[in-house]
């Protein structure tokens, strides 16, 4: 099984440590991990700003750094379904546009080896235990693409249920958007700050003294949130609390 | 009209506005799953639905000729009108030719969509609105703010003051010491509106449905205020977009069943009415129905935007949205609010004004939408779809022509931007040396950003930027083992 990490642009630039977790976690389960260091973004920005056309070059990209690879695993759910929901829109409207296969078969080439970290975990190694051991309270905010366009349902869940010493608290209005959205987050930033807010609060009041997300871009944005609130809770993906053990704390 | 930021701002300042609105769409989002919840084929009743509005979309020209055919052979008369103006005209002849200088109307909002009681205005013609929210938001000199419940964002006793202010300038005042107690103030709304019916001699409507076999017009409602406006008048007006029509009286199981589920949470409306031309000593005498383009050709000619003709203004995608719950209605500058609103308007008005270019921006992607919506429309696709043509241009119809279109004003910076970042992201080195360049000088990087990123670091902390980047950290600690640094970024060259 030849597996490949897709380190996303936010993962790579702002939060390596979620990377290195998919690392130690993967590699404790015997996986052979490889990083094609040619790899970049998947065009996520880009594209859902409406820049498809700036895109297509990050498109082509993914589909050859992966190339040599049967998995591409990613620590993000909005970047999995960025690759899988968007990659053959691109290819289509491309062939529509008289442009020919060449787009649709880059799209056909990245789709199916693409798989969201969980869903990775779940349905291809068939573990939902992966020996981690993390003694605090956690909340769990799942991230709106991971729960409607990956559709992950309780995927995250049973890794989180499986975790020792892990006391999971419910988070109301949990399948609410935090808000970020991207350049939505700039954009319309009045509603983006008041829907972080609302997020912020309803996490704080758990009492939980971490929030799980499976996206680093919705931690940045709750992470902020909760620091401006004066909130103690820290914002965790959910591949370091995976990644930790008795004897190696994340 | 400002553009839907600017507009937003303001409503979520507004907390009382805030409070009505969540209070609102909490309560009716929860009873909708439940509503749905107690259907084992909702999915399939959904794919039913949106397959027949397709299949009607696809053969629109065809099902509305026969419309007209059999609306006209029960002895109704078609107008079509191709724009907003012209539906106006033809409305306004209409009722001038019957003498009469007031009208009832129940909700629509194709009317409100082209600005019918404004024309009627203008020509000296009164219309009175007699579906209860569509009453309050006209006594409160107010814009409707949500399709299903167009006053949600105002309070009982916000509505007491209304109708204790206004309602004797309109017509019979309301009562003595009205309290804000519900029965009271529809008692209030009930007398009120008694005399209008009994005195209107025209009624103008819209429509759920029109159904192309038989000629029929339907309309679902819950207050019976509407079938008083569709049965009492001598003469009828039924103002209907083009993309209303389904083929087949059977259409309407698929739909009935859809509707009341998805918009009031109920397993059937209380009043569905339908009416096929005029019938001999019984309701209106004379049946006139204006047909409406207004853009919505053009819309059907994008074959991924198109979608958005399948709506059936359930308005359940408003009641589950987190930018409708912050933003409110009115900051969507249109007849339709919400997420259906932000993939409408656009359409049907161009992407010329700041106001339409900025509505395909105002969602976080979240797709809650395209969940909910009973027709499966894919709301965040068209969203993407959207916003590409304020950007980057491109073909589209206009006013039935093929063009192509330019980007819409003021995002040359913005484009720039993603085109810098795009190249760099095409070059993983040049994106390397960035990032050491930033967490080199990260002791220097300001707790606030300047230009737009101001709106990101007013009320959010910055996060801080790491020592080491992933890159670094594999290079580092992997990078010589050859577990798949791979070819491809030795090759790459910057
Ligand atoms: S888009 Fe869908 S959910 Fe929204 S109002 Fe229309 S039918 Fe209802």
């Amino acid at each position: 099984m030849r597996v490949a990490l897709f380190i996303t642009c936010v993962n790579d630039t702002l939060y390596p440590r979620t990377g290195q977790a998919v690392v130690t976690l993967l590699e404790r389960l015997g996986v052979e991990v490889g990083f094609p260091e040619a790899q970049s973004c998947c065009g996520q920005p880009q594209f859902n700003t409406g820049y498809r056309h700036e895109t297509e070059p990050l498109m082509r990209r993914y589909a050859t750094a992966f190339r040599d690879y049967e998995y591409v695993v990613t620590p993000s759910g909005s970047c999995a379904a960025m690759v899988r929901d968007n990659y053959p829109r691109m290819g289509a409207k491309a062939a529509a546009e008289g442009r020919g296969q060449e787009l649709a078969n880059v799209a056909a080439e990245a789709v199916p080896k693409t798989y969201e970290l969980t869903e990775f975990l779940t349905d291809v190694l068939k573990v939902t235990d992966v020996g981690a051991y993390y003694p605090h309270t956690v909340t769990y905010h799942p991230t709106c693409h991971g729960l409607r366009m990956l559709k992950l349902g309780d995927r995250p869940r049973s890794l989180l249920a499986a975790v020792k010493g892990l006391n999971l608290v419910e988070l109301p209005g949990a399948e609410e958007c935090c808000g970020f959205g991207g350049t939505f987050a700039v954009k319309n930033a009045a509603v983006s700050a008041a829907m972080g807010a609302d997020k912020a609060r309803n996490i704080t009041a758990t009492g939980a003294e971490a929030v799980c997300t499976l996206d680093n871009s919705c931690q940045l944005h709750i992470g902020g949130t909760l620091a401006r609130q004066g909130s103690t809770v820290r914002p965790v993906h959910l591949a370091e609390i995976l990644a930790s053990t008795e004897g190696d704390v994340w | 009209m400002p553009a839907f930021p600017q507009a937003a701002n303001a409503s979520t300042r507004n907390t009382h506005l805030r409070a009505n609105l969540r209070h609102a769409t909490h309560t009716i989002r929860a009873k909708r799953a439940t509503a749905v919840a107690e259907l084992d084929d909702w999915s399939r009743l959904r794919a039913a639905g949106a397959a027949i509005k397709d299949r009607t979309l696809r053969h629109l020209d065809q099902y509305l000729e026969q419309l007209e055919s059999a609306v006209t052979a029960a002895g109704g008369q078609i107008h079509w009108a191709a724009d907003a103006d012209e539906a106006n005209r033809i409305v306004t002849e209409l009722v001038r030719a019957t003498g009469e200088r007031e009208v009832v109307k129940v909700k629509s909002m194709a009317t409100q969509e082209i600005g019918l009681n404004g024309a009627l205005a203008t020509a000296g013609i009164t219309a009175y609105e007699t579906d209860l929210a569509e009453l309050i938001v006209q006594l409160g000199d107010d814009l409707p703010s949500h399709i299903l419940v167009p006053a949600i964002h105002r309070n009982r006793g916000e509505i007491r003051d209304i109708f204790t202010e206004k309602m004797s300038q309109w017509g019979r005042p309301a009562p003595d010491g009205l309290t804000d107690a519900p029965a009271d103030l529809a008692e209030a709304a009930r007398l009120h509106l008694r005399e209008k019916f009994l005195n209107a001699k025209v009624g103008i409507s819209g429509a759920n449905f029109m159904v192309a076999e038989t000629g029929t017009l339907v309309v679902v409602e819950s207050e019976g205020n509407g079938r008083m406006c569709l049965t009492l008048p001598e003469t009828l007006i039924s103002v209907v977009g083009i993309e209303k029509v389904v083929p087949t009286f059977q259409d309407l199981e698929v739909f009935l069943q859809l509707l009341p589920r998805s918009s009031t949470a109920e397993r059937m409306n209380p009043y569905t009415s339908t009416w096929t031309g005029t019938t001999d000593a019984d309701g209106p005498r004379a049946f006139h129905l204006v047909l409406l383009d207004n853009g919505r050709t053009d819309t059907l000619a994008d074959t991924v935007g198109r979608q958005a003709l399948r709506c059936i203004r359930c308005s359940a995608c408003l009641n589950v949205c987190p930018v409708y719950e912050r933003a409110g209605g009115h900051a969507y500058g249109s007849a339709y609010p919400g997420p259906i609103g932000a993939i409408l308007t656009p359409q049907l008005r161009g992407t010329q004004s700041e106001l339409d270019a900025s509505l395909p921006y105002a969602s976080s992607l979240c797709g809650a939408c395209y969940e909910v919506c009973p027709v499966a429309i894919d709301i965040p696709e068209i969203l993407v779809h959207l916003r590409e043509r304020v950007v980057e241009g491109g073909p589209a119809s206009v006013r039935g022509t093929r063009t192509v279109i330019k980007p819409a004003k003021g995002h040359a910076a913005e484009r720039a931007a993603m085109r810098a970042a795009r190249w760099a992201l095409d070059h993983p080195r040049l994106l390397r040396t960035g990032q050491r360049l930033a967490s080199r000088t990260r002791r220097f990087h300001p707790r606030r950003l300047p230009g737009p990123g101001r709106a990101w670091s007013d009320t959010r902390e910055l996060p801080k930027v790491p020592e080491e980047s992933f890159r670094d950290w594999w290079q580092r600690t992997r990078g010589g083992s050859g577990t798949g640094s791979g070819t491809e970024g030795r090759k790459d060259t910057t």
